[in-house]
């Protein structure tokens, strides 16, 4: 079994105790009226599935209740950080690739 | 602003029923096995509160510590003052438990000392009950249900934890050294009151008053 951070309460916790909840860093249009048919649907529809880093919204559904955020790589089901709503990963492909090219290893 | 319709939510002349009013507790003290490893009472029809504000406002801490006189707990935390108990559900809520018909004076005393916050509480009595668990095999009982690291080094007296349970959820509260509490939901008590039986079995299960 998978052991999560919840960033929340601060502790690992057993992968039992969350729900998974998509894809997350999706905004909201501002203006939903002024959005185009294809905005929307793509905002409402359209979900990114890599091949490699993602980034997630998980849900402590048995613990404190509250959604945070994991960067979780899709083929290894690594899971390389979690952190609060509104933070930034710390972990992305781009970052990953730059490092990569410094002969950096994750 | 929207109006707060605030009223006793149970007036005293209304005799309350716990969810495990059926499992007839009165009629089950003394009967269990002498020296059993766990003993169990229910801590029923307190006055249960739902308090929501933001943990980094000094108003709002001040507030609280000037209605209940105790500090609003930290992550994972539970403070206790006599039979009050205050404790972390979130990063933005906790749990008040005060003495059973003191939670509609405690709502308002609350909503006084937070006048005019972005606060809310929630009077949640009737939703859920505790069970007090004591006696040297309760954490043997508690591994044998949740997948939650119950040693003292982990869990210490004065942390609560939302988790699962029995394949269900619940909050496990180490309030005291061998004795824990159990916070359930109302529609889950006969659920854990049946798999307290059947996991203290081994162990003796004695109800207390
Ligand atoms: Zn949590």
């Amino acid at each position: 079994m998978l052991n999560i951070f919840c960033p929340h309460c601060g502790e690992l916790r057993s992968e039992e105790e969350f729900s998974p909840a998509g894809q997350a860093h999706i905004a909201r249009p501002l203006n939903p009226e002024a959005c185009s048919d294809e905005e929307w649907g793509e905002y409402l529809f359209f979900r990114d599935s890599p091949r490699g880093l993602r980034h997630e919204l998980w849900l402590h559904a048995s613990g404190c209740r509250k959604y945070f955020n994991a960067t979780r790589h899709t083929v290894s089901y690594e899971i390389l950080e979690t952190y609060k709503i509104g933070e930034q990963p710390a972990f992305t492909e781009a970052a990953g690739k730059k490092s990569a090219a410094q002969g950096v290893s994750a | 602003m929207t109006a707060i319709n605030v009223y006793n939510q149970r007036p005293a002349d209304i005799a309350g029923q716990s969810p495990l009013h059926h499992a007839g507790f009165e009629q089950l003290i003394g009967k269990g096995r002498p020296n059993a490893g766990v003993r169990l009472r229910e801590r029923k029809l307190l006055g249960h509160l739902t308090l929501r504000g933001d943990a980094k406002d000094p108003a709002f801490c001040g507030g609280v510590h000037q209605a209940l006189g105790l500090e609003l707990p930290v992550a994972l935390g539970l403070v206790a003052k006599g039979e009050t108990s205050l404790q972390w559900m979130g990063p933005d809520e906790w749990l008040l438990i005060v003495p059973r018909g003191e939670e509609y004076a405690t709502e308002l005393r609350l909503r006084e000392a937070l006048a005019g916050q972005h606060i809310q509480v929630v009077n949640v009595s009737g939703g859920q009950t505790i069970l007090e668990l004591k006696g040297d095999k309760v954490r043997d009982m508690l591994m044998k249900s949740t997948s939650y690291d119950v040693h003292p080094d982990n869990f210490p007296v004065g942390k609560a934890v939302g988790t699962v349970f029995a394949k269900s959820q619940l909050v496990i509260r180490h309030t005291a050294e061998n004795t824990w509490e159990l916070l359930v939901r109302r529609s889950f008590a006969d659920y854990i009151w049946l798999w307290l039986q059947d996991a203290c079995a081994e162990y003796g299960l004695a109800i207390e008053a």
